[in-house]
């Protein structure tokens, strides 16, 4: 999808400094030859269904599809991998690519912890040292996960500078990898970031949409009709979407965390409410003022509270082939209560936007037709936040 | 010749970097014109960012405060044009990419060259992505800086070809702020640099006392220092201007005996 500068439409690009220039340019070598070595496939391969227990299921939702009374719900499980997201599949990919170029350390950036664990976990199965930078607000959101981290050999940098979340958690890794290059890789957790970032993490995590396409026509023998996924940086929903552009009929659906509305100052709702800037390395869609400063952005869910969002989705977006629609954080709470009472399914709570928006469209749709919804993590992690929310005082 | 070469001719240039606005533009005032009366040669003004990347913790509380000061582009560009009734040496913005693409770039450049600024430094723009800038910046006559860093390597021939103005040398790596050894070979990047262009380099990053001043001037044709600046400033901004006049007049004597 992207030229050989790695633009989408007039977003992405390589804004960053001079220092990183030649790391990018070695990176972008490198995967361009590893993605076509067999060996390479294989060993990622065999990652992805031995370790990380892919392919994940597709799940038919037959209770949540009746008490909705419309269109059929299937739920792709990436809930089900191992450590709990999808962030997995990205994580391995770019690990096992850091070790063939001879790095021996990953930087990463996480914003609910769930990036952060599963580069710890990777480093840990292939004898890589890891740190990881969080927003210090997001280590007191998500506290379990940065014990997890600890446990899996990580260190854990608290950022506060800024907002002290996920966008300055990846102003931070920036940082380090600048002054760190030779042995370090930096694993960016989202479509997002300089190019070749955008195009690596889209690819590792474009197994989700070619397992939902075999698993779909396997059970249904045809394709759905639309394919819903939350938004932040857009990993989760560029894999959802990826094998599924060129299928002009399935409607693609980014749902962004509007936080306590797009009307508010306190939304993280980047297409609905932003505008094109320059910003961690890329051209896309950012919320900001009218000076350019980035905006102090806000959601319930750690892991979209980011002011970006990654370069191929706001083309996407501009083209019309995706639509981008905003999600508050009491639709996505009602939702996360919901599918684990109707399905006993606790999504995390990035992916609960998502389902928050098929129990919109879903009861308006005809029986035949089919959406699947990425469940992109489990909401384990999300508990003590949601319990706290409804008022309920406890904590991990 | 643009004024900023002619900014080099006087031999070793000394550059201070300011950051507009912190704490407020009255004080950022006083202290550019101490700078300018005790032997700055150019001035780099930065136009905070809400999230300098480039920028080591120094630098950023400097963003933070002018920003929460409430400066914004416009304020600095009509703090520039005040300036310029009596300041005369070369000025030179250094701030991000998304201030200027937000601003508008045609705006923002046709500005700068009402109020007389002679140059901008965009750290997050390499080589690559400088097209985008360089003709806005040709049309108004305000030289859009280069960057060459010690992972540079085969890039510095290519960069150096297509300067303009000075090349900005990036001491070491990481982001700005002072350390106590510069342990890069300046002076091979140097000779790359001249082998290919005319244009003077002067080195920034890490330094803060004279005796570094010197040594990096010496490699070079000239220093450029931000980070201690910036503390001279928060650590009294009352008395400010006579600290950053005092340490402008000691590096500049250092940089003169390169």
């Amino acid at each position: 999808m992207s030229n050989k500068n790695g633009r989408f439409g007039i977003h992405g690009g390589q804004y960053i400094p001079e220092t990183l220039m030649n790391a990018v340019i070695e990176l972008e070598k490198a995967y361009n030859f590893y993605k076509n070595d067999p060996e390479f496939n294989k060993e990622l391969k065999e990652l992805f269904n031995e370790y990380a227990g892919r392919p994940s299921r597709l799940y038919y939702a037959e209770k949540l599809t009746k008490t909705l009374g419309g269109a059929k719900i299937y739920l792709k499980r990436e809930d089900l991998n191992h450590t709990g997201s999808h962030k997995i599949n990205n994580v391995l990919g770019q690990a096992l690519l850091a070790k063939k170029m001879g790095k021996t350390r990953l930087i990463a950036e996480t914003g609910a912890g769930q990036h952060g664990v599963a580069t710890a976990t990777a480093a840990a199965l292939m004898n890589m040292e890891c740190v990881v930078f969080m927003g210090e607000e997001d280590t007191k959101r998500q506290a379990l996960n940065v014990y997890r981290m600890e446990l899996l050999g990580a260190k854990v940098v608290p950022v506060t500078s800024g907002t002290a979340t996920l966008k300055d958690a990846v102003s931070e890794a920036m940082r380090e990898w600048t002054s760190r290059i030779d042995d370090t890789h930096y694993c960016l957790g989202s479509v997002m970031g300089p190019h070749p970032f955008p195009t690596i993490v889209r690819d590792f995590q474009a197994v989700i949409s070619k397992e939902i396409k075999a698993q779909i026509l396997e059970k249904e023998n045809r394709l759905p009709d639309a394919v819903i996924a939350c938004v932040g940086g857009g990993s989760n929903a560029m894999g959802s979407f990826y094998h599924f552009i060129e299928d002009k009929d399935v409607r693609l659906i980014g749902c962004e965390a509007a936080g306590r509305g797009i009307d508010t100052f306190e939304t993280a709702a980047t297409v609905n409410t932003g505008r094109v800037g320059i910003f961690h390395g890329m051209k896309s869609y950012f919320c900001q003022d009218k000076f350019g400063q980035i905006a102090p952005v806000y959601s319930i869910s750690a892991g979209l509270d980011y002011p970006g969002i990654g370069p191929e989705h706001a083309h996407l977006h501009d083209i019309g082939r995706a639509e981008y629609v905003p999600v508050t954080d009491d639709e996505a709470v009602n939702a996360f209560e919901f599918l684990s009472r109707t399905e006993g399914i606790i999504p995390a709570i990035e992916s609960a936007h998502a389902v928050a928006h098929a129990m919109k469209i879903a009861p308006n749709m005809d029986k035949d037709k089919i959406i699947v919804i990425t469940i992109s993590g489990r909401g384990d992690k999300d508990c003590a936040a949601i319990a706290r929310y409804r008022g309920v005082d406890i904590y991990e | 010749m643009s004024n900023i070469r002619k900014a080099f001719e006087n031999g070793k240039a000394f550059i201070p970097f300011i950051t507009c606005g912190d704490p407020d533009l009255e004080t950022t005032g006083k202290v550019v014109r101490a700078a300018v009366k005790n032997g700055a040669d150019i001035i780099e003004l930065g136009i905070p960012f809400s999230d300098p990347t480039a920028e080591g913790p120094v630098i950023q509380g400097a963003n933070i405060r002018a920003l929460a000061g409430g400066v914004t582009t416009d304020k600095i560009f009509d703090f520039v044009k005040e300036l310029r009734n009596d300041v005369k040496i070369p000025l030179v913005f250094m701030t991000y990419a998304n201030v200027v693409f937000s601003y508008g770039m045609d705006k923002f450049l046709s500005k700068c060259a009402d109020v007389g600024i002679d140059g901008i430094i965009l750290p997050d723009l390499p080589f690559e992505e400088k097209n985008e800038f360089q003709p806005t910046c040709d049309k108004y006559n305000v030289d859009l800086i280069s960057l060459i860093a010690p992972t540079s390597e085969k890039r510095i021939a290519m960069i150096a070809k297509e300067a303009k103005g000075f090349i900005y040398v990036v001491s070491s790596l990481g982001v700005t702020g002072t350390r106590s050894e510069i342990t890069t070979d300046i002076g091979s990047i140097v000779n790359v640099i001249r082998e290919n262009t005319d244009v003077p380099c002067a080195v920034g990053f890490g330094i803060s006392n004279p005796k570094q001043a010197q040594k990096m001037a010496g490699l070079s044709d000239g220093a450029i220092v931000g980070s201690a600046i910036i503390k001279i400033i928060e650590k009294d901004s009352e008395n400010a201007a006579e600290a950053v006049g005092n340490y402008v007049r000691e590096m500049k004597e250092a940089v003169k005996k390169a």
